[in-house]
């Protein structure tokens, strides 16, 4: 396929390697032993004292976190609720009344039709978006950060080429630290398996390229509303 | 890109003339290093994850055969494709046939400083494809046709003036009478140039901050978002990447981000980390439908095994740089290559050899700062000193320095004669400061003096003090 032997490549960095690390066929057994059961253990390290709440500080400290890195925040009751918050978001932002989303049952099936001004697209993102609609797998205290998944449900081009971002992400969903979401991760996708896509977002765009001075909306989303839904 | 770390000297006489560098440079003074105090101080088991972070890694590159053995089932079995690189040029070609076989023109790259290291762009430009950085920071010194000044904020060296001159030179489609006077409207400007350029795209090039042996997946860290619109939108994301990314499991790779945003920017977490396994599935209706991991050796399995294999567990935050009083001095681009300060001056002569990069380990004050903040642990000063030891060995340097230290050599090896030498040079050296307890002028320190003054030592030796009951 190439001019390079790759598969070459391979057998004389990882001679090296292992000469390096003085080990050879006597030593393999017990090295294979320890990788395949740090793997499959999935072990968890030290983790921060800071996220281990119970559920409604949990959520408190998620939202804090969200708003300190110039994410917004509106709580809602229930899923059905979410059409008139977006809109209502939209409208205080001066934003056009159109969103797309992908086809997530819980974000598909709501009433969107009780917006009448709004129009709504599907599928993944379109460079003309100015607004996508998203469901987060989760999101994660520790951090206010959002987890979401690629595919079908929620296409990843939504999560970056709008200028705005909505993510709905149900309270239950909120875990302490990014370990409990693997975890949840693992149980949807299977050990060892994920999906194409995992994206941890942390509020919006932003960079500091120019004299180390914050500003919001480089490439991303230049905003990041999130929509934490009560009840299940 | 072309070594200029040899000419260090040079690099440096002219950095310290530099007024816009120097403007720069005073920002990254205060800036980075008081936003990562400040997110230390918010997270009380900081330091002992450091601890673990290591542990990870060092507990990594003992089994990292075994690790690339199930990182690569994972990608193979996701749909990618892993292939491996021994030096630039095997990544370069690499890239670049993959490109090829796509009829490429157009290539849109997230910030990867492999791709510095190797050279890409300058390679496929050559080959008649347009390559477009798309990090702000990256498109900056692109179109400036400069090298980056720094591992996180390659553009850290310039003013905004300059960026705004850059940007009125080759945006001319622009209206010219436009407003450029805020950080922000640069930042937009770049943001609507750069965006028919990530949809126009054939190939995006991304870097990996890790790569994770569980899963098979490649990790970027960013906060700007373009890294994701450049791998998501073109048909083919190829990571470039090197050998010493590897992490054992999801877990693992969780704690070294936790220690990673804080000591880069001070972030808590950076706006985006995102996990990318394989390429599009079946059911997906976006992300690219091939996914190529090209992992660079260049060197790193020589440093296994040896002194400097503490080196390889650096995640590249910069947190070395931006506490470095040397690197604050002199700036990124004295250092003549792509990794900067202490951890380039322990980095650079691995890669490109100690012969040309040898007056990096030797651009040290030894005040150990980068070592107190590297989130790895790494013992940056005594690889330095190694490099100092090696570069003596081979008799690189020069002639009165090697002389120098053979005599300071002699002596410090004969504890009575060492003793008698620094107890009359404190007597002298307090006799010639004539009681001002500081020396002006000092003969064969012509240079140090003509700077500073020399404080005056007491007259009497620590031993002699010691020894005389220390209740001075």
């Amino acid at each position: 396929m190439s001019n390079i032997d790759s598969k070459a490549n391979r057998a004389t960095i990882m001679a090296n390697v292992r000469n390096a690390l003085g080990v050879d066929a006597s030593s393999d057994a017990t090295r294979r032993k320890t990788v395949k059961a740090r793997l499959s253990k999935h072990s968890r390290n030290l983790i921060p004292e800071r996220a281990n709440l119970g559920a409604p500080e949990r959520l408190a400290l998620f939202r804090a976190q969200a708003e300190a890195v110039a994410a917004s925040v509106a709580e809602i009751k229930a899923l059905k609720d979410v059409p008139q918050a977006v809109a209502a978001y939209l409208r205080d932002n001066n934003l056009p009344q159109r969103v797309r989303h992908g086809a997530d049952e819980d974000i598909a099936k709501l009433p969107w039709d009780s917006v009448p001004t709004m129009d709504v697209d599907t599928g993944p993102a379109d460079p003309q978006d100015s607004t996508s609609v998203s469901k987060a797998f989760g999101g994660v205290a520790e951090t206010g950060t959002l987890v979401l998944t690629s595919g079908m449900d929620n296409p990843t081009t939504l999560n970056f080429l709008p200028e705005n971002h909505i993510v709905v992400l149900k309270a239950g969903e909120i875990a302490k630290t990014y370990e409990d979401v693997w975890d949840r991760v693992r149980e949807a996708y299977g050990a060892g398996q994920m999906p194409r896509a995992v994206n941890m977002i942390t509020g919006p765009s932003r960079t500091g390229d120019i004299e180390q001075q914050i500003e919001l909306g480089a490439h991303g989303p230049r905003r990041l509303h999130i929509l934490i839904v009560a009840e299940d | 890109m072309e070594i200029r770390s040899p000419q260090f000297k040079a690099n440096v006489r002219e950095a310290l003339g530099n007024e816009h560098l120097q403007e720069a440079l005073g920002k990254v003074r205060t800036g980075f290093t008081g936003k990562r105090a400040i997110a230390r101080a918010g997270l009380p088991e900081f330091d002992e994850l450091r601890d673990q972070a290591r542990d990870i890694k060092n507990h990594t590159f003992s089994h990292l055969d075994l690790y690339y053995d199930m990182y690569e089932e994972r990608v193979r079995d996701a749909g990618g494709h892993v292939h491996w690189a021994g030096d630039a040029s095997d990544a370069r070609e690499i890239i670049a046939e993959i490109c090829q076989r796509h009829d490429a023109r157009s290539v849109t790259k997230g910030k990867s400083m492999i791709a510095e290291e190797v050279a890409l762009n300058g390679h496929l430009e050559e080959l008649g494809m347009e390559v477009v950085e798309t990090d702000l920071g990256e498109y900056i010194i692109q179109i400036r046709n400069e090298p980056p000044s720094h591992i996180i904020a390659p553009a850290v060296h310039l003013t905004k003036a300059q960026v705004e001159q850059s940007f009125r030179e080759l945006h001319t489609d622009l209206p010219p009478e436009r407003n450029l006077d805020e950080a922000a409207s640069l930042v937009n400007e770049a943001r609507h140039v750069l965006r028919q350029k990530y949809i126009d795209a054939d190939i995006g090039i991304t870097g990996a901050n890790f790569l994770v042996a569980e899963t098979g997946t490649s990790i970027i860290v960013t906060n700007e978002g373009n890294g994701d619109l450049t791998q998501t939108l073109p048909k083919v994301h190829i990571v470039l990447t090197s050998l010493e990314k590897m992490v054992p499991t999801l877990e693992d790779v969780s704690t070294i981000l936790r220690v990673l945003a804080r000591s880069a920017t001070g972030q808590e977490y950076s706006s985006y980390t995102t996990f990318s396994t394989g390429p599009r599935r079946p059911q997906d209706p976006d992300g690219p439908e091939e996914y190529h991991v090209v992992i660079l050796d260049n060197g790193r399995s020589g440093m296994l095994g040896t002194e400097f294999q503490d080196m390889l567990r650096c995640i590249r935050c910069g947190a070395c740089m931006n506490h470095c009083p040397v690197y604050h001095t002199v700036g990124g681009h004295s250092y003549g290559w792509v990794y900067p300060g202490p951890m380039g001056s322990v980095l650079t002569p691995t890669l490109v050899g100690v012969d040309k990069a040898g007056h990096l380990p030797n651009a040290s004050t030894f005040c150990g700062r980068c070592e107190a903040v590297c989130p790895m642990r790494i013992p940056l000063p005594k690889m330095m000193r190694h490099w100092r030891e090696r570069e003596f060995e081979r008799h690189l340097s020069p002639r009165t320095v090697r002389w120098a230290l053979r005599a300071w050599a002699w002596v410090a090896r004969r504890p009575a004669l060492y003793h008698l030498t620094a107890s009359c040079a404190a007597r002298v050296l307090r006799i010639a400061a004539l009681g001002r307890g500081r020396i002006k002028q000092l003969p064969l320190a012509g240079n140090w003096t003509d700077h500073r003054d020399l404080p005056a030592p007491r007259g009497q030796t620590f031993q002699e003090m010691w020894r005389a009951g220390g209740d001075e």
